[in-house]
């Protein structure tokens, strides 16, 4: 055993090792991850100052920040009303910060040559929980589709993204029918539609934009509007609707006072200086330098609370979140 | 034995010659039949097991090289590497051998050797040997209700090697009682009969003859573990860390130094899964890499049992 334990411990005298030190803790949606990955990495290289970042997802994430056990939360949709109380119950005071903008797309198969537009009725018919083993045709969501078999795809019900895809297309958040092929994974929902013609799904733009030569977008007409696909900049002039949402960080503000290396990331984060190009290199559509500007101001404010009242709201255009800050 | 033998084929050969060589001729037709049947269950078993590792190697090898091993995680795939992946995954086994080994013999041990025989003794024999079964995420919901918020451990490096451990004592514990029941009663009642004590026969030839097998048990175990995901992930383990825990080995007296124990820590499996769900096709190719790095790791901690129990059974002739 003692030979173990000294052939390993002698494996592990790396340069690289530094004394133990309190590290500024991210947790959150993995959505926002890409984001708080950056900044992280960029925060460590520029001021030395420690920073990790888990994925505990949206809801999970707002567990161990509520309990205090971190000082920032990403988050893909506003922090719900029980989630809030339950932050009130122990103390904490939240800073809300809107941070990027992005998209849900519908995806169909490249020789699907009838799902060019759907709407969002039509989506809704084939997503919604009365759905359960009765739609699975076509022509049943409109007559003029083909009569075929329709197999749907779609984020799993721990994410973020079948969240606000229920919320935003069922018209209630967390209902939808439970026979569709869930994946936490969207690289799955991607290799699921381009093998099937038949097949629909819907996942985050990111995944969209990697992978255009293997599935198209379905376009989205919104209450009887315009057909308009899902692009960074349709998301961002708010013309793609209801899919667009906005991305959060909430902040921990008693952590904010009492801890210099978590407003010194706070700081950092919505720096106007580098924070836009930041997020724009995840694939995410970033908010004017006004948004950052204003979250700045927010922070130094300590001006806590949610502007969403406990819950998604669609059509939240970047003049609302500006509004917001 | 070979008495018998010639017996049965002389009573053959008093009926006829030809009866006795066709009944030869089917039990080596049977034999013929069966190998060949086995040889094609294994070709198969080989043919998709290196199927999956040929396709990880082709996607990941030419990733791997020294920056990828000694850089931290990064948003740009190209400059992402796994330090402190390997580094934690390295730890962690590192704690969970060194608490589940010894408890888990010990407890096979006792079980096997000293445990009054009764319904207490069969009501734990078949815990246990349920335990082996549960999945892994339990062990991982049990360690954060336990190890995390009961005992207010934190999310450290100790407590991913206790949870781990635990899910690999049913696997030590149940080959230890494989390996001290598959020893000769010989050697025991030689032991005895020369005078020696329940102790001196534990110590002296019960535990040496198991060795291999206990040790096999224990690379099983790690072997499991190294690869779980799930139980790490449910107590809290990081996904972005750029750092390493405090070296286990310092400059100074005492040498030793236990903070890494409670330092935060990421594994491999964690970061090859969180690069598996991203959509840029270059973090999937670092999965892949990972993953060949993953399968490195755990066939070099085999390499090294291996060559413990090698030197042991040498160690245990002379």
């Amino acid at each position: 055993m003692r030979n173990i334990t000294l052939t390993a411990a002698a494996a592990l005298v790396l340069p690289g090792f530094a004394m133990a030190q309190d590290a500024v803790q991210i947790d959150g949606s993995s959505t926002v991850y890409p984001v708080s990955e950056a900044f992280a990495e960029e925060f460590q290289i520029a001021t030395g100052n420690r920073v990790v970042v888990g994925v505990s997802g949206t809801g999970g994430g707002f567990k161990k920040f509520c309990r205090g056990e971190t000082s920032f939360s990403g988050a893909s949709r506003p922090i719900k009303t029980s989630e809030a109380e339950l932050c009130a119950e122990n103390g904490i005071e939240f800073i809300e910060m809107p941070l990027a903008m992005d998209a849900l797309a519908v995806i169909a198969n490249p020789e699907n040559t009838w799902a060019t537009c759907m709407t969002v009725e039509e989506l809704k018919k084939a997503y919604e929980p009365e759905a359960q083993g009765k739609i699975n045709n076509w022509s049943q969501l409109n007559p003029e589709f083909p009569d075929h078999g329709l197999t749907l795809f779609g984020a799993g019900t721990d994410s973020g993204t079948y969240d606000y895809f229920t919320f935003a297309i069922v018209g209630e958040e967390g209902a939808s029918r439970g026979d569709f092929t869930a994946t936490e994974d969207d690289n799955i929902t991607i290799q699921g539609v381009s093998t099937d013609v038949d097949a629909i799904g819907f996942l985050g733009l990111a995944y969209l934009e990697e992978n255009r030569s293997r599935v198209k977008a379905v376009e989205i007409s919104y209450q009887g509007g315009d057909c308009v696909a899902p692009t960074v900049e349709a998301a961002g002039d708010g013309s793609y609707q209801p899919l667009t949402r906005p991305l959060f960080i909430y902040a921990n503000k008693a952590h904010l006072d009492e801890k210099p290396e978590v407003l010194a990331y706070a700081k950092f984060m919505f720096d106007p200086e580098h924070a836009q190009e930041l997020v724009s290199e995840t694939g995410y559509l970033a908010l004017p330098k006004e948004a950052f500007v204003l979250a700045e101001e927010k922070i130094d404010a300590r001006k806590t609370g949610s502007f969403f009242d406990g819950g998604s709201k669609i059509g939240v255009s970047v003049a609302d979140l500006l509004a917001a800050n | 034995m070979s008495v018998t033998t010639q017996g049965s084929l002389g009573n053959a050969a008093v009926k006829t010659d030809q009866a006795a060589y066709a009944a030869i001729a089917r039990a080596k037709r049977r034999d013929i039949i069966f190998s060949v049947g086995g040889l094609v269950v294994m070709a198969i078993a080989m043919t998709l097991l290196l199927t999956l590792i040929g396709d990880l190697v082709v996607r990941g090898l030419g990733r791997i090289d020294y920056d990828f091993l000694t850089n931290f995680p990064s948003r740009k795939a190209e400059r992402a590497g796994i330090l402190s992946a390997w580094v934690g995954s390295l730890l962690v086994m590192l704690v969970t051998a060194l608490l589940a080994i010894p408890i888990g013999v010990a407890a096979g041990l006792y079980l096997e050797e000293y445990a009054r025989k009764g319904w207490l003794a069969n009501l734990i024999e078949i815990n246990v040997a349920n335990l082996a079964g549960v999945p892994s995420i339990i062990y991982g919901l049990l360690a954060v209700g336990m190890f995390v918020y009961g005992m207010n451990l934190g999310k450290t490096v100790l407590v991913a090697g206790m949870t781990l451990a635990l899910l690999i004592l049913p696997i030590v514990i149940v080959s230890t009682r494989e390996a001290v029941r598959a020893i000769p009663k010989i050697i025991k009642e030689g032991a005895y009969g020369l005078g020696a004590d329940q102790w001196q026969v534990m110590w002296n030839y019960i535990l040496p003859a198991a060795r291999p097998g206990i040790l096999t048990g224990a690379i099983v175990g790690l072997s499991r573990a190294i690869g779980e995901t799930a139980p790490i992930i449910t107590i809290g383990a990081l996904t972005f860390i750029a750092f390493l825990p405090p070296a286990p080995i310092t400059g100074e007296f005492p040498f030793i130094n236990f903070d890494w124990l409670n330092a935060p820590f990421t594994v491999l499996p964690i970061q090859m899964f969180n690069w598996v769900s991203r959509p840029q096709a270059d973090f999937h190719t670092n999965a892949a890499a990972t993953g060949v790095v993953l399968m490195a790791l755990t066939l070099s901690l085999n390499g090294v049992a291996i060559w413990i129990r090698y030197r042991l059974r040498k160690g245990s002739r002379n």
